[in-house]
């Protein structure tokens, strides 16, 4: 029941907020408070850990089909639909005194998107799974066009355009799996239980693969993603980033990996060398950026990449450090969108030419932006230490003749992110206060409060990250149970 | 049964109505009644109840698909001239004959949905196809609207040519034109059935403007007057659709080695060349009348895959594609031209419309939660059943499709209204398109609602 009043709350938010035209202060409170409420319902549901039907819920639909509305909360589930909430009541709060035009609509959109998000991570047939899919794609693309930059029309199409091909292909793939299941079902329990050649396994792998690797984005499937991101009003982006792109994380962990592990090894090597690829790519892409939501963009595609290879890793310990790093990364890369709006909007630019000497006057803001950007590469004592650790690790123990490869060259990828941090830091806060930032930059509650929440979370998971360690123990050692190569040939 | 007779004798009536009526609003109202009337006998039959009853010899065969074939169209048909009654007004002085003829037409798609012998496939082509070429060129002052009219005609009887034809070698054959008995390739002279098959399967491609037989489709949809360009994209097409896949999953199936290829090569030909050339149209109509080649090029799928989703799936199709495309050509009557800068920025003037027409667009290209994709879905599905590489070309095209419909949406949604005049919709009609906006919602979250009736 929790499941279906985590996705009930925003849907019935975002249809009063359609219909209620009101003012940006009402509008903005109830968003926060709708967060809130979510939020609750989420600490319930981890309350609830050990009593499975509260976190699964399941009602007929399209039975003519073979599909049904089968919502369930498992280990994934958990870090994702808490990552979200979590995001939303910072995002929300952060956004309750920034001006935004209609905000009405703005609200209910990115409600609506919340939706079609945790549908996607709590969705248990792979049909709704598809529904869900393009749920959160259509409010994105709205929010994107409606309040963008001015080269948004064109830009926003490219993105809608990826990802709808992508998601295409996947439907393919679930509409062959449905085909091959002895009950003609869409549920992912009647999916696993299919017997597939290596062969089937290798082209569905590719239909679903693609799928993923675009919303992720992978490299050379990224190029929707740097000028999205930029031209989208900098609160969508940072949901966009911080939220929708660990929906093709999920789709690797629970819709390719579990369903096709033998392709998954079999194409385990070109997948991580295009993981590595682009983050040694975009990390030299985000050495050379003036802009500074270009420059987040391509660091994103750099930490995604170490992500998705740590998913080709298929070893318990990778899983691990996987599922930890999709909630802090979320959390950090949200704290550089806040900070990248409030940078644009107090000093009216975000080129890093004209930015400078801003930690001289301000040095809260300074202090917020180092740290959050230290965590963003995973320092020790910030929360994606931990994660990343074991990333590494588990791209070291990689079921491959290349494993070396793999680590050095994502290692790499650390001291790159390293460099253009640095740099970022330096350009905008140090060096002589420049014309755009001639006075203090004073913050107001609200956006005091949604950092402090978001550094307060680094610091938290930094010092102690053991919960995080406790929730996805479970689930990684069922993941690695379910794609264990060396079992899995043994049995066949 | 019910439905066939009375649309003929409701046809008579509103043809003698101009002489005794003279508001229009009352033919108007006369007609919606008279389609309520039609709707209401077909659901009686469709439970067992018959008005008349009359032996056809077998040459008629109203099963449960037919008559459900039938309410959809009829729903639909209402809808269509609940949103249009006012454009049909402007188009000439003889409104009420207008009516009487789309009630002549009725009764030919009756016939054939529900035909069981070749001959009253042949009567019911014609049925339909003689009163569209007078509503073709009903706009006599539009020299357009005549070329239309005059070409609508001279291919159509070809292609009737073609129809009767291979009707006549299928006869010779056989020796009988039952439909309902499956051609059994071994046993009868192969040649002659062999022409047969394949003259009705070109003629029937002509008449559901599936390439390379769709020439004719765009110039004559774009002279039409819009209203009847609405009408014979949807209902029409939607009907000669229901039987063509008759047509081959009955009285062909077990010759399905020889047809399916090329019916495979006409649905890649068609989704090629309609979504293809509707990306650089520069008029929405124009752009409508190619993405309606592309869209039967997906119906098309029904035919070449024989099993149950096809057919469930061509249901839900000609559900959700004709009442988003009746809604949009509405919509199209009120504008002042087809361009699509003028729907700029209409979602800030009219959000009702603009939503109702969002949706439509989002239906037509096949994104979940409207009617458009879960018919997609089961054309996909059914193909799938027998070669992969078709349903990928399929979905491939669907992205394409993406292209022109989201054209309108980025206008009306994203882009400023530049121009000062912006059309201007009766609040009525904006209630009413929004209805139909939800019903092809509905769709595409309940489909049981018209699936359901197949079965109980």
């Amino acid at each position: 029941m929790v499941v279906l009043l985590l996705l009930l709350i925003p849907l019935i938010g975002a249809c009063f907020l359609f219909l209620y035209k009101g003012d940006h202060r009402f509008v903005a409170a109830a968003a926060l408070r709708l967060s809130i409420v979510s939020l609750l319902v989420m600490g319930a549901s981890l309350f609830y850990w050990n009593t499975p039907e509260m976190l699964s819920f399941t009602a007929p639909w399209l039975t003519t089909l073979g599909s049904s509305l089968s919502l369930r909360m498992d280990g994934l589930g958990t870090i994702l639909s808490l990552l979200t909430t979590t995001a939303y009541f910072i995002l929300f709060w952060y956004l309750k005194g920034r001006t935004i035009e209609r905000p009405a609509a703005f609200f209910a959109w990115l409600l609506l998107a919340q939706v079609g998000m945790l549908g996607v991570f709590l969705a248990m047939d792979s049909l709704l799974f598809y529904f869900f899919w393009e749920l959160a794609l259509i409010p994105m693309y709205f929010l994107a066009s409606q309040w963008g930059g001015a080269r948004r029309i064109p830009v926003t199409f490219k993105f809608f355009i990826y990802t709808f091909l992508g998601s295409v292909f996947m439907l393919i793939g679930i509409l062959y799996l449905q085909s091959k299941t002895a009950d003609h079902s869409f549920a992912i329990e009647s999916i696993r239980r299919i017997r597939l050649t290596n062969e089937q396994q290798s082209w569905l792998f590719w239909l679903f693969f693609i799928a993923f690797a675009i919303k992720l984005p992978v490299f050379p499937f990224h190029t929707w993603q740097p000028d999205t991101y930029e031209e989208s009003p900098t609160p969508v982006t940072s949901i966009l980033s911080a939220v929708m792109v660990k929906m093709g994380i999920l789709g690797l962990l629970r819709w390719l990996l579990p369903l096709f592990p033998i392709a998954s090894y079999m194409w385990g090597d070109v997948v991580m060398s295009l993981a590595v690829a682009g983050i040694v790519y975009a990390s030299f892409l985000a050495m050379q950026q003036v802009d500074l939501k270009r420059l987040i963009a391509y660091s994103s595609i750099a930490h995604i990449g170490l992500i998705a290879a740590g998913a080709f890793a298929l070893n318990q310990m990778a899983y691990q450090g996987l599922l930890i790093q999709l909630f802090t990364h979320g959390i950090n890369i949200l704290g550089m969108w806040v900070l990248a709006d409030i940078i644009e909007r107090k000093t009216g630019t975000r080129s890093l030419d004209s930015l400078g000497g801003i930690a001289q006057h301000s040095p809260t803001l300074t202090i917020f932006f180092v740290i959050i950007a230290l965590a963003n590469i995973a320092l020790p004592l910030t929360n994606a230490f931990v994660g990343e650790f074991l990333l590494f690790n588990g791209i070291l123990a990689t079921p491959s003749n290349y494993y070396w490869v793999f680590a050095v060259v994502g290692g790499l990828g650390i001291i790159f992110a390293a460099v253009y941090t640095l740099r970022m830091i330096r350009a905008i806060f140090y060096g002589q206060p420049s014309a755009t930032s001639p006075a203090p930059i004073s913050l107001a509650t609200h956006e005091v409060g949604a950092l402090v929440v978001i550094v307060g979370l680094i610091l938290f998971f930094g010092i102690y990250p053991q919960p995080l360690i406790d929730m996805t123990a479970a689930f990684s050692k069922e993941l690695f149970d379910q794609t264990d190569i060396t079992s899995l040939f043994r049995k066949s | 049964m019910n439905a066939l007779l009375v649309s003929a004798i409701l046809g008579v009536l509103l043809m003698l109505s101009s002489v005794f009526i003279k508001n229009r609003s009352y033919i108007h109202a006369l007609a919606l009644a008279g389609l309520a009337t039609l709707f209401a006998l077909n659901l009686a039959e469709l439970n067992g109840w018959l008005l008349f009853e009359i032996d056809v010899k077998g040459m008629l065969r109203f099963d449960r698909y037919a008559l459900v074939m039938n309410a959809i169209m009829l729903a639909s048909l209402f809808f269509y001239l609940l949103l249009s009654g006012n454009a049909m007004e402007k188009v000439g002085p003889h409104y009420a004959d207008y009516l009487a003829l789309l009630f002549f037409i009725c009764a030919g798609l009756f016939m054939v949905t529900g035909y069981a012998s070749l001959l009253i496939l042949f009567l019911g082509i014609e049925v339909i196809s003689i009163p569209l070429y007078i509503l073709t060129g009903s706009d006599k002052r539009n020299l357009k609207s005549n070329e239309a009219a005059l070409k609508y005609f001279l291919l159509g009887s070809f292609s009737t040519g073609l129809l009767l034809l291979g009707i006549a070698f299928f006869y010779g054959a056989r020796g009988n034109f039952t439909a309902t008995v499956s051609v059994d390739p071994t046993v009868v002279g192969s040649s002659l059935q062999l022409a047969g098959l394949l003259l009705l399967l070109f003629a029937m491609s002509f008449k559901v403007s599936v390439a390379p037989f769709h020439f004719w489709t765009p110039d004559v949809y774009d002279g039409a007057p819009t209203v009847f360009t609405s009408f014979m994209a949807t209902i029409v097409k939607v009907a000669l659709f229901a039987a063509f896949v008759r047509l081959f999953e009955d009285t062909f199936s077990l010759q399905f080695s020889i047809w399916q290829p090329w019916v495979a090569g006409f649905v890649v030909i068609t989704l090629l060349i309609g979504n293809l050339t509707a990306v650089f149209q520069q008029s929405v109509k124009r752009m409508l009348a190619y993405s309606s080649i592309a869209q039967a090029g997906f119906m098309l799928l029904a035919v070449y895959a024989i099993n149950g989703d096809s057919k469930e799936g061509l249901l839900l199709y000609a559900a959700s594609y004709s009442l988003a495309t009746i809604g949009i050509f509405a919509v199209l009557t009120y504008m002042q031209d087809y361009a699509f800068e003028g729907f700029n920025g209409l979602a800030k003037k009219q959000p009702l419309v603009a939503a109702s027409l969002a949706i439509f667009f989002l239906s037509l290209a096949g994104i979940p939660l409207t009617g458009g994709f879960l018919a997609k879905l089961f054309m996909i599905k059914a193909a799938l059943a027998y070669q992969l590489w078709l349903a990928i070309v399929a979905v491939i095209m669907a992205v394409i499709s993406v292209f022109y419909y989201f054209r309108v949406i980025q206008a009306m949604y994203f882009r400023d209204n530049t121009q000062s005049i912006s059309p201007e919709f009766p609040k009525a009609f904006s209630i009413l398109l929004l209805i139909t906006a939800l019903i092809v919602v509905l769709l595409g979250i309940l489909p049981e609602a018209i699936l359901g009736l197949l079965y109980f």
